[in-house]
């Protein structure tokens, strides 16, 4: 049989159903302002590198008038709403949300790069269901364990990063509000569309001005907002370099604050495992979103007994994963957000084989234009090469090897880092031994990157704190 | 015949289980509220940080994995000594300064906000956990654990204050490191002698007497230390203390409490807790 | 021949099947999309691996010519539309359809083995597939004794496909391990390592006596037991899906997962067959729309 006989023809998702501007303004007040500065920045969609659309970049006068509206609708409207009013709303922004999914999912894609897979059946029904699920919390706050009337802390500054754009709004966003304080929130400089499509959905869900302000930019802006001096509450989700930055900002001052960075996630292996079904778990856990996960699992801990088969297994099943169109409906895997990420994937990579590890990549064509670096998994690695330290945020995995379930959690915990791990063996009592030794927020036991917004989710030790989904989530939007 | 001279306590330090003196050699004079001098207690330097960091890190380890059960016992058992030890306490508290009857109320208070975070070892799991219920065919609890090691700054509150910063911090499992108050250590110390035969394993408290302005820096800034109370930090060393404590992102509990006779609430146990969110899979 | 402890432990041995992780591979593998020219040679490879079936009480020999010549000529209107991979009938027409299909190069297959419960002495069983085999029978579709299986007793069901495997000749053997019966997945890879050890040429899904027959997960374990063994042996083992599978839609996800989880060198009717009835004229439908651009009705494919 022809081995082409079966090669799948284009299944591309339509670009028309969304409509992007040439340039957009900042979301300040309920309103689409001009920025006041000159300065611009250009989105492109990392798949072809053509330019999207304008983007204002917000100066330290855009952001006042942001802090300030943000104040306002707190004081007047917003902390002083009933709950089950502010429910309401978040209901509502919740049901336009799946109303126009489709819309979201698209320009997610182009503006991201993610594959329209993810966008559509990950991305974008998580959003919906994180406004659901803080909608209902609105009016129970006082039964979240809080104390009878737990109050709002005010304003929340917000700033996530380009990997998941919108999910990342809405987990900030959705507790932010439905705990009755107002947000100024910035998105990544490379991926700010979806937030401001979000914008317009708050419009039409009649979100009362000033609730919520987007403002875009890139470091900058950041740096303007997280240190305003107008805000009660900092909210960063990024790497962890900019994530102590960020503390510093706020020493010495009443701000609250919730960081959620970076990780160098252990996925451990033990020779009972469901070999087919953790194959399938270790792809998902580092070529998801092409790696850029925060809680990626980079680190594959084999247990030598089985590390022979189930690589054969891992590389296999690599060669069938389809890399190109993030529209195309049969991708799994996108193209990589920005071309200065994609240098650091290289020189990451490129340190791996310096040092001594060994790099396999399954045939793929990449495309000509834009941002795109093959799965790739390195053999051979040691806990002392940067492959295996580092954050690389690429869907290149580093396999190491253990010998008994000690050494393994040893060299899993080994890490200024503490996000997140997997844990995969058939046998129960050791998934409890292992789950109860891993310092970190996250522990997928035969399963890997699940998210729900009533799980929390968040960091040990250098991977940040406080939590974001689920009750505890809630702790950081409320004044306990 | 001439009245009996009394056998002095030396004030050391208390670290690892073991009572030994700052490897600087230094020690400070402690007066009483009138000036008069009482003791000289240790002044630790970074290096006495140094070792306390390494036990507590040791002891980490063993006290985090013992039943919250047992911890529970433990603390009770600490109360037990203290109330044991009431009247040395209350003298000690008189010699700082305090009136007969506040001192005897606040050793009381001590003795009972022991027995009170004892009681929350096998229910703060219970408070601050939570079972999830997630959209899918997956288990999902959510358990809160201790962060590690803690960096204590204690307040000048000698006793009650320093009871009620160290307690809540030890009783979820973890270490700590605590830096006393630096004009009233002495009760530290005494209260050390009181850990040290309360089957308290040695590492978990770890006391440091000395100048806060020398030592603090010193455990802010540590890598090794997840957690700092600024408990007794003055508001302008504030500042410069959670900036070094941001380069490996301590949890850090900011300083505001001035009365530590209310009831404390869980949130000096939850300042050093992380959430642990565990999935698994439900099938056949 | 194995001891009955050696089974078992090889059996026992093998990898565990995470249930939650195996439907979430299925599910997503079915969310491939297949448009245009790879849908055309989908249906059309499809179509020529239905085992096109009949197995019913009330079967006669009128209504089984009617689906020969259904299965030598899918679609009059189609005359390119290719034929079908085997008619599957019971052992008592097998006669019939031999002498209906002459000359058209498809194959007859025929459950036995006292077809669908398995539940006779292994001497009527043998009897059985011997009387299908002679009388022209290429394919039997056997059943396991699922009794045997889930009493642990693998030593019973492995000398039965051994024997009629003998009892077959050059009649290639499928083995039903009737997982609806079996229920777990773990018990699903366990039997297909059992049956392809004993000398399954074929091993298939269901009945589609049973509900539920053939699934899109528990294929794909039986597609990952053929791939395993196939590296641990060195022989190839077709697979079969029966039962449940209607439409075009759900006929390509079983070809995205052959393709994708056992290797291209399946996608063909040799090792893979879907056992199905009211499938082909789905598979000749939206070969139609392909072909003219039009929605099609059922009124325009023969009902056989």
């Amino acid at each position: 049989m022809d081995e082409k006989l079966f090669e799948y023809a284009p299944a591309p998702e339509s670009r028309s159903v969304v409509d992007i501007k040439p340039a957009y303004g900042l979301f300040i007040d309920g309103e689409w302002v001009d920025g006041s500065g000159e300065d611009r920045n250009k989105t492109i969609d990392p798949s072809n590198e053509e330019p999207l659309a304008e983007i204002a970049v917000a100066t330290a006068e855009d952001v006042d008038r942001a802090v300030a509206a943000a104040r306002r609708a707190h004081e007047k409207v917003w902390g002083p709403m009933p709950g089950r009013e502010r429910a309401k709303y978040l209901y509502r922004i919740a049901r336009i949300i799946q109303e126009r999914s489709r819309e979201l999912a698209v320009l997610e894609s182009i503006d991201n790069g993610k594959p329209i897979r993810e966008s559509r059946d990950v991305d974008v029904p998580l959003v919906a269901a994180h406004f659901f699920y803080y909608a209902g919390w609105a009016d129970k706050l006082g039964h979240a364990g809080f104390g009878a009337n737990p109050r709002s802390l005010g304003v929340a500054g917000q700033v996530i990063p380009w990997n998941f754009p919108l999910m990342m709004l809405a987990w900030k966003i959705a507790p932010a509000l439905a705990t009755g304080n107002t947000v100024v929130l910035k998105p990544a400089e490379t991926t700010p569309l979806t937030a401001l499509l979000f914008a317009e959905i708050c419009q039409q869900a009649e979100l009362p001005n000033g609730v919520v302000n987007i403002v875009t930019g890139a470091g900058g802006t950041g740096r303007l907002l997280v240190g305003h001096d107008g805000i009660d509450k900092v909210a960063f989700t990024g790497s962890t370099e900019v994530g102590k930055e960020i503390a510093r900002a706020v020493a010495g001052t009443r701000k609250r604050l919730t960081l959620e960075l970076g990780g160098k996630a252990a996925n451990i292996v033990f020779d009972d495992a469901p070999l087919d079904q953790a194959v399938e778990g270790i792809v998902n856990a580092i070529f998801f979103n092409q790696g850029h996960v925060c809680c990626a699992g980079s680190r594959l801990l084999v247990q030598e007994s089985v590390a022979g088969e189930l690589l054969d297994r891992l590389k296999r099943r690599m060669a069938t994963l389809r890399v190109g169109d993030p529209l195309d409906k049969n991708t799994d895997i996108g193209a990589i957000n920005s071309g200065e990420q994609l240098a650091k994937i290289r020189e990451l990579a490129d340190s791996g084989e310096d040092e001594g590890a060994e790099r396999w990549s399954p045939p793929c064509e990449l495309p000509q234009r834009g941002f795109w670096f093959a799965p790739t998994v390195f053999t051979g690695v040691a806990q002392s090469h940067r492959i295996a330290r580092e954050e690389i945020f690429g869907p290149v995995l580093s396999v190491l090897t253990f010998r008994t379930p000690d050494e393994a959690i040893e060299k899993a915990n080994n890490t200024p880092y503490g996000l997140s791990a997997g844990v995969w063996t058939e046998k129960g009592s050791r998934i409890l031994w292992a789950a109860e030794r891993l310092r970190a927020g996250v522990v997928w036991a035969n399963t890997f990157n699940k998210f729900d917004p009533a799980s929390p989710f968040g960091g040990y030790k250098e991977s940040g704190f406080g939590r974001e989904g689920g009750r505890h989530g809630l702790e950081a939007y409320l004044d306990v | 015949m001439s009245e009996r001279l009394s056998v002095r306590k030396t004030y050391k330090l208390y670290i690892g289980g073991a009572f030994p003196r700052s490897e600087s050699g230094r020690s400070y004079v402690v007066n009483d509220a009138k000036g008069r001098f009482l003791a000289n207690a240790s002044q630790a330097s970074r290096k006495d940080v140094r070792d306390a960091v390494v036990a507590a890190r040791k002891a980490f380890g063993g006290w985090s994995s013992r039943t919250p059960y047992n911890r529970g016992q433990i603390l009770y058992r600490v109360a037990e000594m203290l109330e044991g030890r009431r009247t040395q306490f209350v003298d000690e508290l008189r010699a700082g300064g305090a009136a007969k009857t506040a001192a005897s109320a606040e050793v009381d208070a001590a003795i009972d906000r022991w027995v009170w975070y004892a009681g929350w070892a096998d229910k703060i799991g219970a408070v601050a956990g939570n079972a999830n219920p997630v959209a899918g065919p997956f288990f999902n609890l959510s358990t809160p654990e201790p962060s590690g090691v803690v960096g204590i700054v204690a307040p000048d509150s000698a006793l009650l204050g320093l009871v009620s910063v160290v307690a809540p911090a030890i009783v979820t499992g973890n270490t700590a490191v605590v830096v006393a108050s630096e004009p009233a250590p002495l009760p530290a110390i005494t209260l050390a002698e009181v850990l040290a035969t309360s089957d308290l394993p040695g590492g978990v408290v770890n006391l440091l007497t000395g100048r806060r302005a020398e030592l603090a820096p010193w455990l802010a800034s540590h890598m090794d230390v997840n957690a700092i109370d600024l408990a007794g930090v003055s508001e302008e060393a504030v500042t410069d203390l959670e900036k070094a404590a941001a380069d490996n992102l301590k949890r850090v509990l900011r300083p505001g409490i001035g009365d530590w006779s209310a009831e404390p609430g869980t949130d000096r146990m939850t300042a050093f807790l992380e959430t642990k969110t565990v999935w698994h899979p439900v099938g056949v | 021949m194995p001891t009955g402890a050696e089974l078992r432990a090889f059996l026992h041995g093998l990898p565990g099947v995470d249930q939650v992780g195996a439907d979430e591979r299925a599910a997503r593998l079915g969310a491939r999309s297949i448009k245009t020219t790879a849908k055309a040679r989908a249906i059309d490879l499809a179509i020529s691996m239905v085992d096109l079936t009949t197995l019913e009480g009330a079967d006669t020999a009128g209504k089984v010519r009617a689906l020969c010549a259904k299965a030598v000529r899918p679609d009059p209107a189609q005359p390119d539309a290719p034929k079908v991979g085997a008619v599957c009938v019971y052992p008592d027409l097998v006669e019939v359809a031999v002498d209906a299909l002459q000359g058209s190069g498809i194959g007859v297959a025929s459950v036995a083995t006292a077809f669908p419960a398995g539940r006779a002495p292994l001497e009527a069983k043998l009897a059985d597939t011997r009387a299908a085999v002679a009388a022209g029978a290429s394919e039997i579709d056997m059943v396991i004794d699922r009794g045997a299986f889930l009493a642990g007793d693998y030593l019973k069901v492995h000398e039965e496909i051994v024997e009629t495997r003998r009892a077959c000749g050059d009649a290639h053997l499928k083995v039903i391990l009737e997982t609806g019966e079996l229920r777990t997945y773990d018990n699903v890879r366990r039997a297909s390592w059992l049956a392809m050890r004993a000398g399954a040429d074929f091993i298939k899904t269901s009945t589609g006596k049973i509900s539920p027959a053939a699934t899109l997960p528990v294929t794909m374990i039986m597609l990952e037991a053929v791939r395993d063994f196939r590296d641990a042996t060195g022989r190839t083992v077709g697979v079969k899906p029966a039962g449940g599978i209607r439409t075009t839609k759900d006929a390509i996800k079983y070809l995205v997962m052959v393709n994708e989880v056992a290797g291209p060198d399946w996608l063909t009717p040799d090792l893979f067959r879907l056992g199905a009835s009211s499938l082909l004229n789905d598979l000749l439908m939206q070969r139609r729309k392909l072909a003219t651009g039009v929605y099609s009705g059922p009124d325009h494919f023969t009902l056989d």
